[in-house]
């Protein structure tokens, strides 16, 4: 548990001094969405790493939270947080009914069902003009505030997305060493033997799904309120797959690696743009030598592979 | 705890980024989607643009200073526009900025150059964009309205009242929608039929059959390629013997290949560029058309389009900006508001305080497409 404690402070470390590194530049922006991609993958991992369940819908779930919250208060002038609350207990208790019946899928036919949901998802944000404003997206939601501080900038934003940030990793932690971690890593690794152990598979197994709904949902809320603006291109089944590659190339059923995966699939393209038109080309190597080389992961790999590189040479840094 | 190590110095490595500074020339960013599903808006005006800043160059810049063009691909997406938007304005800290290529990523981009004080020429067509004005926002593509309106009036004065409109569900089709069914009271028209199609559905007969089985007088299909070129082989192969309109999304060469045959007697209004040869001298764009039609021919062995177009308006639009009072951003903005009868490739610019988008109906001509070419309707 002691180790435990290190890694955690050593990340809160880290993102309290990240404001002082880049003060007021562009890469505050991007940390921002770095904050909102580890929530969803962390959300995800939960769900993927752990009970070993797939799901291809995640950026529906992300979409709904964006878009509640901001229709809620564009349109109706709600409350920023009390929206944000809603919008999460609303979609964590959608995926709590539809939990039941997907989640007795197994293997392609899961990924298939949360795939369709996805979609479904998606098309209605395209196809509820009235409500979404459409694919030409949804304007005018106001910033997240506290009293008389408006979360208006990225310095800001940057605070506020990865307050929650932090608290979704601790939570996630301790759930992973808590009984109901164990058991779904039980799930994970048969759900027979978990059963005969005493584990309520089926209802654990929604209940982690809605859980991993509400977190993405708040994360979507989140995006909402940073962007003050919300477009269907951004939830599409591209962006549920991109999840699925932040966890499984930051290391499944490990909370920091998809910390790092979503770090990693986020930073990527914007250090790849110098390279112009083959930056494409460019991080699908990368992606395709990070699953060849490191199966378990940046987060199993890069230990590994650094301990391959230094004790030939002690100033090597991978 | 080596682990733990390790771990943080990944974390730092991972974001320490390196940005490039270059000398001390004018810098103009550009946002568009150069890949993604709109590429074929963002393409086109990502080669002009350059295109125009090399002739520009070339020409020993603005003033004698040169001209820095820094690009970036949205791939369509609004999160990736506003992210890239930060990126020109905080880190390239550019001057003005020109895109992006769609409505919704102009959108979400609104607030933040509003806030930095950043002139933006978008070449989105979505009337939202300068409806409210916003100080720094300005847009090149024509609205949509003024499409809209050059059918409508076409179809009044053939005495036809009832018409279907068959748009398809995405930015540019939703935006039609909308003018198509506002301004029907105009021109004493009624919409008889209102379908949608989805942008990569295959096959749209069975809206075209509710639309042959209705009072319609006419068809007006709202979309870009390749849908429409759908519709038009569909309702040939119906017999469906109504007029057929398109809009201006398709209002390039590519659309009469799609089409084929069908595509023939189909009405759409354009932007003047695909009949640059057949517009009479006195128009005050033609020299400006002819021009550009040309250096795309010759950089790009490819036929220059009005999306092409709108970022050609947009670059030359700050040049002669820049050109009056410098590159201050607050200065651009002021002087691109000073723009009297600025002849560009989208129509003749004409932007006030009260209007940032600068163009009249005359920007649209009718064209009805005939032996696999374009002829002016009159």
């Amino acid at each position: 548990m002691k180790r435990e404690l290190v890694k955690y402070l050593l990340l809160v470390a880290a993102a309290v001094s990240m404001p002082y590194f880049f003060s007021d530049g562009y890469m505050m922006n991007v940390l921002v969405f770095v904050g909102i991609n580890t929530m969803l993958a962390v959300a995800l991992n939960l769900l993927l790493g752990f009970a070993g369940q797939i799901s291809l819908g995640h950026a529906g779930f992300f979409g709904l939270g964006a878009y509640i919250s901001g229709v809620l208060t564009a349109t109706h002038q709600v409350n920023p947080w009390l929206a944000m609350l809603i919008a999460a207990i609303a979609v964590s208790f959608l995926a709590f009914l539809i939990g039941f019946p997907i989640l007795k899928l197994k293997g392609h036919y899961l990924a298939m069902a949360t795939l369709g949901l996805g979609i479904i998802i998606y098309i209605v944000f395209n196809e509820a003009v009235d409500i979404t404003g459409g694919p030409s997206g949804l304007s005018g939601i106001p910033n997240l505030a506290l009293g008389s501080l408006v979360f208006d900038n990225d310095v800001k934003n940057y605070c506020l997305v990865w307050t929650f940030t932090i608290v979704t990793i601790l939570l996630a932690v301790n759930l992973a060493h808590s009984r109901i971690g164990r058991a779904l890593r039980a799930i994970h690794d048969s759900e027979v033997a978990a059963r005969v152990m005493g584990v309520n598979v089926r209802l654990l197994k929604v209940q982690i799904f809605a859980l991993s709904a509400f977190i993405s949902a708040v994360a979507g809320s989140l995006y909402a309120h940073v962007m003050t603006f919300a477009a269907p291109a951004s939830f599409g089944f591209h962006f549920s797959v991109e999840l699925v590659t932040m966890v499984i190339i930051g290391g499944l059923g490990s909370i920091y690696g998809s910390l790092f995966g979503a770090t990693l699939l986020t930073l990527l393209p914007e250090l790849l743009r110098t390279f112009q038109d083959y930056d494409i080309i460019i991080y699908g190597l990368i992606l395709i030598l990070v699953t060849m080389f490191m199966p378990g992961g940046l987060v199993q790999g890069i230990p590994s592979l650094l301990g391959a590189l230094l004790p030939k040479k002690k100033e090597g840094r991978g | 705890m080596k682990r733990i190590a390790l771990f943080s110095v990944t974390l730092l490595l991972l974001t320490g980024v390196i940005p490039a500074f270059a000398a001390q020339p004018i810098k103009i960013g550009a946002l568009f989607a150069i890949t993604g599903p709109a590429s074929f808006l963002g393409e086109p005006e990502r080669n002009t643009a350059q295109m125009v800043v090399d002739e520009i160059n070339k020409k020993g810049g603005i003033k004698g200073r040169k001209v820095e063009f820094i690009a970036y691909d949205t791939q369509g997406d609004a999160t990736k526009a506003k992210q890239l938007v930060n990126k020109l304005i905080k880190n390239d800290k550019v001057s003005a900025i020109v895109g992006p290529s769609t409505t919704g990523e102009t959108m979400a981009i609104l607030d933040d150059v509003e806030k930095a004080g950043i002139p933006l020429i978008s070449c989105a067509a979505g009337s939202k964009i300068t409806d409210p004005v916003k100080k720094f926002v300005f847009k090149t593509a024509q609205n949509d309205s003024l499409a809209v309106a050059k059918i409508y009036e076409y179809l009044k004065k053939k005495n036809m009242t009832r018409v279907a409109i068959l748009t398809v569900s995405d930015g540019f089709g939703s935006s039609g929608r909308e003018q198509l069914k506002a301004q029907v009271a105009n021109y004493g028209i009624q919409i008889v039929v209102d379908d949608t199609y989805a942008p990569k559905d295959t096959d749209m007969t069975s809206q075209l059959t509710k639309i042959r089985g209705s009072q319609a007088q006419a068809v007006i299909c709202w979309g870009t390629n390749p849908g429409p070129a759908v519709i038009a082989k569909n309702a040939k192969q119906l017999g469906l013997k109504l007029p057929l309109f398109m809009s201006h999304g398709v209002s390039s060469k590519k659309f009469i290949e799609l089409a084929g045959d069908a595509a023939e007697g189909i009405i759409l209004p354009s932007g003047k560029v695909l009949v640059a040869d057949l517009l009479s001298k006195n128009d005050k764009q033609k020299q400006s058309l002819i021009s550009f039609v040309k250096d795309y021919q010759s950089h790009f062995k490819a036929e220059g389009d009005h999306f092409g177009g709108h970022a050609w308006d947009a670059v030359m639009l700050l040049k002669h900006a820049i050109g009056r009072r410098g590159e201050a951003p607050a200065a651009i903005a002021a002087e691109l508001e000073k723009t009297r009868n600025f002849a560009g490739i989208g129509g003749t610019f004409t932007f006030s305080p009260q209007d940032h988008a600068g163009l009249t109906k005359d920007a649209f001509v009718l064209v009805e497409i005939k032996n696999k070419d374009w002829v002016l309707v009159k």
